[in-house]
């Protein structure tokens, strides 16, 4: 038998309402405005934008406040909005050779042309809370300093000369790139989809597992070749113009991860690489992202498969906090049926334990008897 | 392709690309002051929709897929005949009409003198003074290392 139930309409609709008002808090107090959250949270718009996987500052901002700050809940409505939106095409490669550096550090090589560049970073900090910022206290500008523009090549392109270190990862010719967001997953799977996977992956999943390689699961002996930060252009092929149109520009993070590998049946000792590249200004995220995909190349490099880290469908599978999210946070609801059935089963299972007790202690005792 | 087919288009390109960076509300007010026609037919949009980002493995290996950005795009033909286009990314509409405006009209021998001076000129400015500062910000961040001698030699 199915019994549908339903109720609590008017009850949802007043939490919503509740919700509402509690978003808004105290109402002496002014209300958040997108644009100061786009300037003043910047790193949690990004956040929510490479997760979300779409890059739009003030929809992330929205959703931002709309989920209270909750980031996974602002990543939610993020990826629920891009279903709605027709689809144009897919961009050109973005060159971060060619990008507008605001940061740029190695800890590889201390002399490389362009320099090493600090841009605005939490690195040596002291980590100590500001008061004056509570405050509300004046901000002066930056420092200035005329210098000449100065290229600034990827590292891994000045390193490639000398043949210890890996090219750049190559595909065959004919091979299309794949896209999670039009076709299942599937295993095993090409680093380009696994890529895709991990830049929209959840920061603190492949975070974690970075770390693991770090302590000894998987280890690959990695250091930062190069992390760079700034904005790229965007070039899209449209059928009515004769040349790639051009969309302006964004600010992704990129990370190349550089490993030591004593090498295998498949590859001789050299330095192979991990790759991140993610919206905004995440390098945390990007080196997480390159120490994952360097584990996940386990099997193409002949190393033996003995961590999480290096397991492809373990990794993929789990790193998407929409879908983590919704499959735990679903247990909260209505699972009356079924919990009935497991009612009944568990009752029927605990009756047939205890007859069966009882017979093993009726049959000791009658054998105690007999003694 | 000929000499001046290819400067026509790289000419054309760096106008859409001046429109795409440009802030939407600095097209508006300079379109004002410009007194450049705005009348113009819609033969699509403004619409918004998505384009799927790629980035190339390690820098510069094979493409992949990074995430999705929202970009408006819009089609305008001029009373004159001239059909113009605008793609940029964001969600803004107005933009997206003034950009394909000016692409049209820039396509009329008429107007394309005063869309570069009285429009792509300013905004060019702007963008490469915002560029410079942000540039000459960022070097003043650049590490100057020094070697220390210590102890006796």
């Amino acid at each position: 038998m199915y019994v549908a139930v339903k109720g609590g309409e008017a009850t949802i609709a007043n939490a919503h309402r509740l919700l509402a008002d509690r978003r808004r808090g105290d109402r002496s107090v002014p209300a958040l405005r997108l644009d100061q959250i786009v300037e003043q949270l910047a790193l949690g718009v990004d956040r929510v934008m490479s997760e979300g996987s779409l890059y739009d500052r003030e929809l992330a901002a929205l959703a931002v406040t709309q989920a209270r700050g909750d980031m996974i809940e602002a990543i939610f409505l993020v990826r629920a909005y891009r279903t709605t939106l027709p689809r144009f095409g897919y961009t050109n490669p973005v060159d971060t050779g060619a990008m507008q550096v605001e940061r740029r550090v190695s800890a590889t090589y201390k002399d490389l042309p362009g320099g090493q560049v600090l841009g605005p970073t939490f690195d040596y900090t002291h980590r100590l809370l500001d008061p004056e910022l509570a405050a509300g206290a004046e901000v002066e500008m930056p420092a200035q300093r005329p210098a000449e523009p100065e290229a600034m090549p990827r590292v891994s392109a000045i390193l490639a000369h000398e043949g210890l270190i890996e090219a750049d990862g190559e595909m065959p010719l004919d091979h299309v790139p794949g896209d999670i967001t039009r076709e299942p997953l599937q295993f095993p799977m090409a680093r380009d989809i696994r890529l895709q996977a991990l830049s929209r992956g959840d920061e603190g999943f492949l975070l974690a597992l970075g770390y693991s390689t770090q302590r000894g699961y998987a280890r690959n002996h990695p250091f930062v070749g190069e992390i760079r930060i700034g904005e790229v252009e965007l070039e899209l092929d449209v059928p009515e113009l004769p040349f790639a149109v051009p969309l302006g520009s964004i600010r992704v993070t990129e990370c190349q991860m550089v490993n030591q590998f004593k090498g295998s049946a498949k590859a001789p000792p050299q330095f192979t690489r991990g790759y991140g590249l993610v919206f905004g200004q995440s390098e945390r995220k990007a080196m997480a992202m390159a120490l994952c995909d360097r584990a996940l190349r386990a099997g193409e490099l002949g190393e033996d498969v003995v961590a999480a880290a290096q397991d492809e469908e373990f990794v993929i599978s789990h790193s998407d906090n929409v879908q983590a999210t919704g499959f735990v946070e679903h247990l909260k609801l209505p699972h009356y049926v079924d919990f009935q059935a497991e009612l009944g089963l568990v009752r029927r299972m605990r009756a047939e334990y205890e007859a069966r007790e009882n017979e093993d202690k009726a049959a000791e005792e009658k054998r105690e008897a007999a003694e | 392709m000929r000499g001046q087919e290819a400067r026509e288009q790289a000419g054309r390109k760096a106008l859409m690309a001046t429109l795409a960076h440009a802030a939407a509300d600095e097209i508006a007010r300079l379109w004002n002051e410009s007194g450049l026609p705005s009348e113009a037919e819609l033969l699509r949009g403004p619409e918004t929709g998505l384009v799927t980002v790629r980035g190339r493995i390690g820098g510069g290996g094979a493409p992949f897929n990074v995430g999705e950005a929202t970009v408006t795009r819009a089609t305008v033909r001029l009373p004159s005949g001239q059909v113009g286009h605008s793609y940029a990314l964001g969600r803004d509409k107005g933009q997206a009409k003034l950009a394909a405006i000016a692409d049209a009209l820039w396509q009329d021998p008429a107007h394309r003198e005063a869309v570069e001076t009285r429009l792509a000129a300013p905004l060019r400015a702007a963008l490469a003074a915002a560029r410079e500062t942000k540039r000459v910000e960022t070097a003043a961040t650049k590490v100057d290392f020094f070697t220390m001698v210590r102890g006796e030699d």
